[in-house]
């Protein structure tokens, strides 16, 4: 049989064609970013009344997290020009030349078409709706407006990190009550030292990109005191659930205590301003901050998971 | 000869290009499976024994 093949003449010429392996699509989901929402969603699932059918709950982190991932994607594509620049993110996928914008536009566009519906259809539109709102937020709220234009970016922007939580909450309830919004909180009051931190030691960075972060706009030292603000004002936050009784005693000691060493390492990092050119207070600061949210969520997790197996082992 | 009307131009994958097109096809191939399987199961758990009913 004649094919078309065996008609024509074929010439031959190597092609822009992608080089991009599921790894780069994977890496534009920001999957540490994205193990750290997985992590607050199910916290706010688990505590949420009533229970929810496994699977359904299985369903709707792995929503929430393909949609945070998403944003991710969505930042990255948006973000890609100052990625590059900076020696933190300059090897992530786009500046990199692995991936092309367009196809991190289209994947973030179609995974976060998807996620809100499937969550909507699967759970509940309200959870849907601010999982829509969270993405929404992130990309065109944080990415595109206020990361430029304000250092206030990561304090209005943490709250698209702050969500996570809220939305677990919502998926098994179909409602929002105080709870969630406690932890939506703390996450919220915890964003602006984490980052600050990051941004005094990252600082050129910032300042080659052209982002206006706090201490390339007010300083270090202004930084600093303003750390230690948030610092005070986080602590006493982050032993809400305790005082309004959905984190028990163990909860209530270890949130007290880590509280305290987050401000003490906060007034370590004031008090030693500029005498610290290495950064190593804030690098401090920063580490700890991680393993600080980590903690607290990890400890109503599992005072949670405790006393529900208490009644089933005995 | 063909005629030059016919000529058909192709593209030349290099090696890493081929390979790179591969994976992400075999991905693609396994995330529709997961789809399929994630989305069965998920009508059984939000139905039940109700999704058998054709009484309607």
């Amino acid at each position: 049989m004649n094919t078309v093949a065996d008609k024509v003449e074929t010439t031959q010429f190597a092609a822009d064609v992608s080089v991009a392996e599921p790894k780069d699509f994977f890496a534009l989901l920001k999957p540490r970013v994205m193990s750290l929402v997985v992590f607050t969603a199910l916290v706010g699932m688990v505590l949420a009344p009533g229970g929810i059918d496994p699977i359904l709950g299985s369903i709707a982190i792995l929503c929430i997290a393909i949609g945070a991932g998403a944003s991710g994607a969505l930042n990255m594509w948006y973000d890609a020009e100052i990625d590059a620049v900076m020696t933190r993110t300059r090897s992530r996928p786009i500046p990199s030349g692995r991936v092309s914008a367009n196809a991190a536009l289209g994947f973030g566009m179609v995974l976060s078409f998807f996620s809100v519906l499937v969550l909507g259809v699967l759970l509940n539109w309200l959870a849907a709706a601010l999982l829509a709102f969270t993405i929404f937020f992130y990309v065109a709220i944080y990415t595109v407006w206020l990361k430029r234009a304000t250092p206030q970016n990561i304090v209005i922007g943490g709250a698209a990190g702050a969500f996570p939580p809220v939305i677990g909450w919502a998926a098994v309830t179909g409602s929002l009550a105080i709870e969630p919004l406690v932890l939506f909180a703390i996450i919220f009051v915890w964003t602006p030292p984490h980052f600050w931190a990051l941004a005094l030691f990252k600082r050129d960075d910032y300042e080659r990109a052209g982002i206006p972060m706090m201490p390339n706009v007010v300083g270090d030292a202004s930084t600093r005191t303003q750390i230690l603000v948030y610092s005070l004002l986080m602590a006493p936050i982050g032993c809400l659930p305790f005082v309004l009784g959905f984190g028990g005693l163990t909860y209530g000691v270890v949130s007290l205590g880590l509280g305290l060493g987050f401000v003490a390492l906060a007034y370590r990092l004031w008090k030693v301003g500029d005498a610290d050119p290495e950064y190593r207070a804030a690098k401090k600061l920063f580490a700890y901050s991680i393993a600080y949210l980590f903690a607290l969520f990890a400890i109503l997790l599992g005072e949670h998971v405790v006393s529900a197996l208490i009644p089933v082992l005995a | 000869m063909a005629d030059p009307e016919d000529q058909m131009e192709t593209v030349q994958l290099t090696e890493q290009q081929a390979k790179a097109r591969r994976s992400r096809n075999i991905a693609i191939g396994l995330i529709c499976g997961a789809l399929v399987v994630l989305f069965y199961i998920a009508t059984w758990a939000k139905f039940g024994p109700a999704i058998l009913d054709r009484s309607f």
